[in-house]
């Protein structure tokens, strides 16, 4: 390899980068602006969820109830008048659950025993559903067990307390999990999406020809290329990093050593991938195509980024196993939220080395300096 | 009228023969409409837990039994002890522990409360919320009935829980129709965002503007094919919805017509501002995925915007997909009928008018 | 470095090449064998898909060979590309120039890329920007070039180091005459330092340029030479031919159909014909025959004819009399973009039936005046008419009296051919029988039958050409533009398209066209040449060229009038600043 030529191969590469506006965008702009959402945008924490209240007789018994949910940080209490009301206001969106406490929850509460307390919530949206469920339930909890210290009753209305204790994340910030894993998708954008596509370019405007003609070897071209989208890649990840740790408060408590090696290795796979994408598709349009489909969207659905890999059909998962954003965002959360827990990071590491392998080989092996 | 024929008739042509238009237009979204649509759910059902049972009665066996039972959770161990535990969190064998105290029964047969201990790994925040609440579920399901068993003093009153409209919580109901809306814009923008600027890539566009074509006729002839393949793709993607994955269809078909007819005016009229400043078909495919990918974050997709900050939430009244959501979900599931929808109709036509002004413009500015 | 006289720099022993798989497979070369000679300037040549291009990148060491031997600087393409890639330079038709860097960063790259020394680097940039007068755009970025000046700093990048063999494809497509005589002198004064030089070309008049010539065809080898000695094998069949009554494209016409005439050129204010071996000129008919210089490009269509079947040639009846009023009017018409203005006050009429031409050199501002003339680009004052309208304004069906070829064919390249004239003639609202009439006119005219059904993409150059003029006629329309109609085109395929604009013009159709090949001034009746932005000359080329005499150059030729009148205008703009 002669480094005069490299060199002069890099710096090139990275001139373009600079003035090309698309690598602008899909290196620089569409990072921070992912980062930005899913740091302040995003998040599956609902907080002040509009609840509507409907209290048929209101009396000393129900008060302490709607106090409650008042008291949570999870609700926007809304009063309403009516049952009538209520299926108004849910058909209309303004509330997406509602409480009902019938007339006769004071007799009930009181003696006549267990009173009912209605709660409908607008399933539409699972997910949120669930969680808005739960903090009722917890907003009941609570309430009995003020109930039971004023009445200072013998018998728990509880036998069996529930005591959770969760790790690594005990206030559930969904952001927390969220940023970490956009490094991988960051590192795809970049590693696969932008390589596959300057790669195509040089093909399609025939500089790829003339630099065949040239003394260059392809040794050089390639590592030309990975070079200079290895940096920025990495760059990708220090701004996610930085802004991890300074912006958005996510710990990360394993070492910053593990993670710049787990994501070198990754972006390598990424890189493999745009290359090898990129000498499939001699054309940018269906190479960023390609790159779109096999990367960028496993990346953010088939990785555990977003979505919990084990509850997916089991062909799905046996797909996911394939793919190299698996490995990676299960090592990012690890290092960021639990540590250097060598068990998972060593085997995401061991396959994501096999998968860089496979790729740069892959590629060497169809690389040739001709056209044909 | 012929003539306008002939040119609509072109585009489509010039569309489907295209190797590479085609695969934009089948390939991808078939891929995203299974993948996305088995792959995308919050629900759980394989979640595997520990169990440590330190607890030699019956009571302790019988809680565990319930998680066993339980068609969520997968029991992958069990341990004599607390220790081991995080080894097996750690590395991801486990997502929760159940912890059985060696006083769990005693203290329930007593009437002194017993505590059930869980340890959740919280990496993912949102899988171990959903997980705690399966949890809970079985907590109070056997807190109630074990005071209906024994005596003890029932709560005073107790949660009668019912979702409307997907009484089983199920996350396909939620994502699937979602889809249709997805891929339906992702089409939509890619086809009209590379209409103009593929013909003026191929020197072709002033060949169009010298025949006696009106603008107008050349921007109707554009945004034909995006009008056409979006509505049939997102037919398609519907049927599917409701044969293939079971969401049900209870609201009008005509409003949800009203509404695509509304969504795709303004999906192409984005599509073709993106044509018109595009110089190449290179730069048209990356501003429709650079305009795209934040535009589906921010639709409430995935995550409800009432989640956002309310600056982003103003930000996403501009994001025609936000009202479709909202008009897919409606018609879908909560049986809405045109009058319910007006609300969501009147943005998305402000939309559509305002885009396809813009797009006029910015290709008049072109045609100079 | 090689020296002269000894062993030959390149040679093919019995080569073919084939592409593509299966029954699709098309061989570019057949069985070629061919010995190029060290330190002179050869010129590959032949019609389109000849095989020049596959042949230079075999020489590159970019292709394996599917048979036979590639030897280039005494070493085996296939075993030593790296070798070979070391000692030569290759500028491939779209020279791989970073368009987002600029001139100077295009330098720097090549030059480390080809391991030229730092201490010597400086030296050669400044002579490689002295010779290609690109040195004041150092700083611009390749892209915003000219194409001229893009293709010079392509030369300029395959010659860093000085190679020992140079292949170039069709460095002169699309060049200006100015920048075209700018890049020979270049590569003549390589082969002066020994340099071997194989250059392909569309233009049949560079050979002058050339030591040897290739003459390929359909992947074999035709003819190989001196230009001069295969010239001097026509002597005696090349003759001036005028006539007292008849006009230029009729005598033209009515040449091409006697018998023993094999071609028959305009040329100067007569038609240049050529006979078949042994004929004698024919006597009848008043025609009046000298005998004339055979050139090279006599040569090319003489070989070449005997494998091609040539036109019908179609009887012209006498000139359209272009009395009823000017077709396109344009007064002081002026255009900026920015600060800058591209077209400056030019003023000229054309009448009908005229055919009239718009020269200049790339960034003349021909191309701009072209377009406002068609309604694509509005003026930014001046008076422009054509039939009596100004395009832009007018109502849509004013469109309808025009027909437009645009650069590059633009076509519906994956719309098959018929699909094409079955939209264009939709577009200019063709129905009925009109429709089916107009349809089986184009087809038979253009003999696009066998085409019929495929991709408008895939059928060779010459035929876009065909399938692009048919569009544009489909209408019958009084007034044609035609925008650098022959570019790229073989030089077979372009006198044929002539002859259909002569005929097409002698019926009546005005046609407004631009070009860059000089000879094809000469099939004007009346032209304006352009120079950044202004006409610099107008009238009949037998007038422009007269404006260029000079008493050292008593009877220019239409490029060298180009050249000096061009010349003279920067000069005196020049002095002026």
């Amino acid at each position: 390899m002669n480094t005069r030529r490299l060199g002069g191969l890099i710096l090139k590469e990275s001139m373009q980068i600079l003035r090309d506006p698309s690598a602008l965008g899909i290196a620089f702009v569409l990072p921070l602006f992912l980062l930005l959402l899913f740091g302040y945008g995003v998040s599956l924490n609902a907080e002040h969820v509009p609840v509507g209240v409907v209290v048929e007789h209101p009396n000393p018994q129900t008060e302490p109830f709607v106090a409650t949910l008042r008291r949570s940080r999870y609700f926007d209490v809304r009063p309403l008048r009516s049952l009538g009301e209520a299926r108004t206001a849910m058909a209309r969106r303004e509330i997406g659950s509602f409480v009902w406490l019938r007339g006769d929850f004071a007799r009930q509460t009181l003696g006549d025993g267990p009173a009912s307390i209605g709660v409908v919530v607008n399933g539409v949206d699972a997910n949120t559903a669930r969680l808005v469920q739960g903090y009722l339930t917890q907003s009941w909890q609570i309430w009995l067990a003020q109930l039971q210290q004023q009445q200072q009753a013998g018998t728990a209305a509880f036998p069996v307390a529930m005591q959770p204790r969760i790790w690594f994340n005990p206030a559930l910030r969904s952001r927390d999990y969220l940023v970490p894993g956009l490094i991988a998708v960051i590192m795809t954008l970049i590693g696969a999406l932008l390589t596959a596509l300057v790669v195509a370019r040089e093909w399609e405007r025939g500089t790829m020809e003339a630099l065949m003609a040239s003394p260059v070897t392809m040794a050089e071209i390639l590592v030309g290329k990975l070079l200079p989208y290895f940096v920025l890649g990495m760059g990708g990840m220090a701004l996610s990093v930085v802004l991890a740790q300074t912006v958005f408060a996510v710990p990360l408590r394993g070492s910053l050593l593990v993670l710049i090696g787990v994501s070198a290795l990754y972006l390598l796979v990424a890189l493999g991938m745009g290359l090898l994408i990129s000498s499939v598709a001699r054309n940018q349009f269906v190479a960023g195509q390609i790159a779109v489909v096999v990367t960028f969207l496993p990346a953010f659905i088939l990785s555990g980024f977003i979505f919990d890999l084990r509850s997916m059909p089991l062909v799905i998962q046996i797909i996911t196993h394939i793919l190299p954003a698996r490995y990676f965002v299960s090592s990012l959360q690890t290092v960021f939220l639990a540590g250097n827990v060598w068990p998972v990071i060593l085997p995401d590491a061991a396959v994501l080395a096999a998968m860089a392998a496979f790729f740069f080989g892959v590629t060497l092996w169809r690389s040739h300096k001709r056209l044909d | 009228m012929a003539r306008l024929l002939a040119l609509i008739r072109k585009e489509f042509l010039a569309l489907l023969r295209d190797k590479a238009s085609r695969m934009v237009l089948v390939g991808p979204p078939l891929i995203q409409l299974l993948v996305f649509s088995y792959a995308a759910t919050f629900d759980l059902n394989n979640i595997p837990f520990v169990v440590i049972n330190e607890d030699p009665g019956a009571a302790g066996r019988e809680m565990v039994a319930r998680f066993a039972g339980s068609p969520s959770f997968r029991q992958v161990a069990t341990l004599p002890s607390t220790e081991g535990v995080a080894a097996l969190i750690d590395r991801r064998a486990a997502l929760l522990a159940v912890h059985v105290d060696r006083d769990f029964s005693r203290n329930l047969a007593r009437g002194r409360p017993a505590s059930l201990q869980i340890v959740i790994d919280g990496r993912n925040s949102n899988t171990a919320a959903i997980a705690l609440s399966y949890v809970s579920d079985i907590v109070l399901r056997f807190n109630a009935e074990w005071a209906a068993g024994h005596g003890g003093a029932s709560a005073p009153a107790v949660l009668d829980v019912r979702a409307w409209y997907n009484p089983n919580l199920l996350s396909r109901w939620f994502v699937v129709p979602g889809i249709v809306g997805l891929l339906t814009f992702v089409v939509t923008i890619l086809v009209s965002g590379l209409s103009v600027v593929r013909e003026r890539e191929s020197g072709t566009f002033d060949q169009l503007l010298v025949t006696p074509y009106r603008p107008w006729e050349i921007l109707l002839g554009k945004a034909a094919p995006g009008f056409l393949i979006g509505a049939v793709e997102a037919a398609v993607i519907a049927a599917v919805a409701v044969f293939w994955f079971g969401v049900p269809m209870v609201g009008s078909l005509v409003a949800l017509a009203i509404g695509l007819a509304l969504f795709l005016v303004s999906a192409i009229g984005i599509g073709l501002m993106i044509s018109a400043i595009a110089a190449t078909q290179q730069q048209g495919l990356l501003g429709a995925f650079l305009f795209l990918v934040p535009a589906i974050i921010l639709s409430g997709f995935a995550t409800p915007i009432a989640n956002m900050p309310r600056a982003v939430q103003y930000v996403t009244y501009a994001n025609p997909m936000r009202y479709f959501m909202v008009i897919l979900r409606g018609t879908f599931l909560e049986g809405d009928g045109v009058g319910d929808l007006l609300g969501q109709y009147w943005p998305l036509a402000l939309l559509g008018v305002a885009s396809m002004t813009a797009a006029t413009l910015l290709v008049r500015r072109r045609m100079v | 470095m090689a020296e002269p006289g000894l062993a030959p720099a390149l040679r093919f022993e019995a080569v073919s090449k084939s592409f593509g798989a299966f029954r699709r497979r098309v061989a570019a070369l057949r069985d070629l064998t061919l010995t190029v000679p060290a330190a002179r300037i050869t010129g590959l040549l032949g019609p389109d898909a000849a095989g020049k291009t596959t042949l230079l990148r075999l020489a590159a060491g970019l292709l394996r060979p599917d048979a036979g031997r590639v030897e280039v600087l005494g070493l085996d393409s296939a075993r030593e590309a790296a070798r070979i890639q070391r000692r030569i330079g290759y500028m491939p038709q779209r020279f791989g120039l970073y368009e987002d860097l600029t001139v100077q960063q295009n330098l720097d790259l090549y030059a480390r890329l080809q391991g030229l020394p730092p201490a010597q680097r400086l030296a050669r940039y400044a002579e490689l920007l002295r010779l290609t007068a690109l040195g004041p755009f150092g700083d611009r970025r390749a892209g915003k070039l000219s194409g001229g000046m893009k293709q010079k700093l392509g030369l300029a990048c395959a010659l860093l180091r000085i190679p020992d063999l140079l292949l170039l494809d069709e460095p002169t497509v699309g060049v200006d005459p100015i920048s075209r005589r700018e890049l020979w002198a270049i590569i003549a004064g390589l082969r002066d330092r020994g340099v071997t030089v194989l250059v392909s070309t569309a233009y049949l008049d560079e050979t002058e340029h050339c030591d040897a010539v290739v003459l390929l065809d359909a992947g074999g080898l035709l003819a190989h030479g001196a230009p001069a000695a295969m010239a001097a094998e026509l002597g005696g069949r090349c003759f001036a031919v005028r006539h007292p009554s008849l006009d230029r494209r009729a005598l033209q016409q009515r040449l091409l159909m006697l018998p023993g005439v094999v071609d028959a050129r305009l040329e100067g204010t007569g038609v240049r014909a050529l006979l078949a071996a042994g004929a004698a000129p024919p006597t009848a008919e008043g025609m009046d025959w000298r005998p004339a210089a055979p050139k090279f490009a006599d040569v090319f269509v003489d070989r070449l004819h005997a494998r091609r079947p040539r036109r019908a040639p179609q009887a012209i009846g006498p000139a359209a009399a272009g009395d009823d009023g000017p077709v396109l009017h344009v007064a002081g018409l002026n255009r900026f973009f920015g600060a800058f203005q591209a077209v400056r006050d030019v003023s000229f009429d054309v009448l009908r039936g005229e055919v009239f031409g718009l020269l200049g050199a790339n960034g003349a501002g021909k191309t701009t005046t072209f377009r406002m003339l068609c309604g694509l680009l509005p003026a930014s004052s001046g008076e422009l008419r054509v039939a009596g309208q100004d395009l832009r304004t007018a109502p849509a069906e004013a469109r309808a009296r025009i027909g437009y070829v645009a650069q590059r064919f633009a076509l519906y390249g994956n719309l098959s051919v018929a699909q094409n004239l079955a939209f264009f003639a939709a577009a200019y609202g063709l129905r009925g029988a009109r429709l089916r009439a107009r349809l089986d006119w184009a087809e038979a005219e253009f003999e696009l039958g066998p085409f019929l059904a495929m991709n408008a993409a895939d059928i060779p150059l010459g035929f876009k050409q065909r399938l692009a003029l048919a569009c544009a006629l489909l209408h019958a329309p009084p007034i044609l533009f035609l925008d650098e109609p022959t570019s790229g085109v073989d030089p077979l395929a372009r006198s044929e398209f002539w002859q259909r604009i002569n005929q097409y013009a002698a019926a009546g159709t005005t046609v407004l066209v631009t070009t860059h090949f000089m000879d094809e001034a000469e099939y004007c009746d009346r032209l304006v040449l352009m120079s950044q932005g202004s006409v610099l000359a107008a009238g009949t080329p037998a007038a422009v060229r007269a404006r260029a005499a000079r008493p050292e150059l008593p009877d220019p030729t239409m490029e060298e009038a180009f050249i000096g009148l061009i010349g003279a205008h920067e000069a005196s703009l020049r002095r002026a600043a």
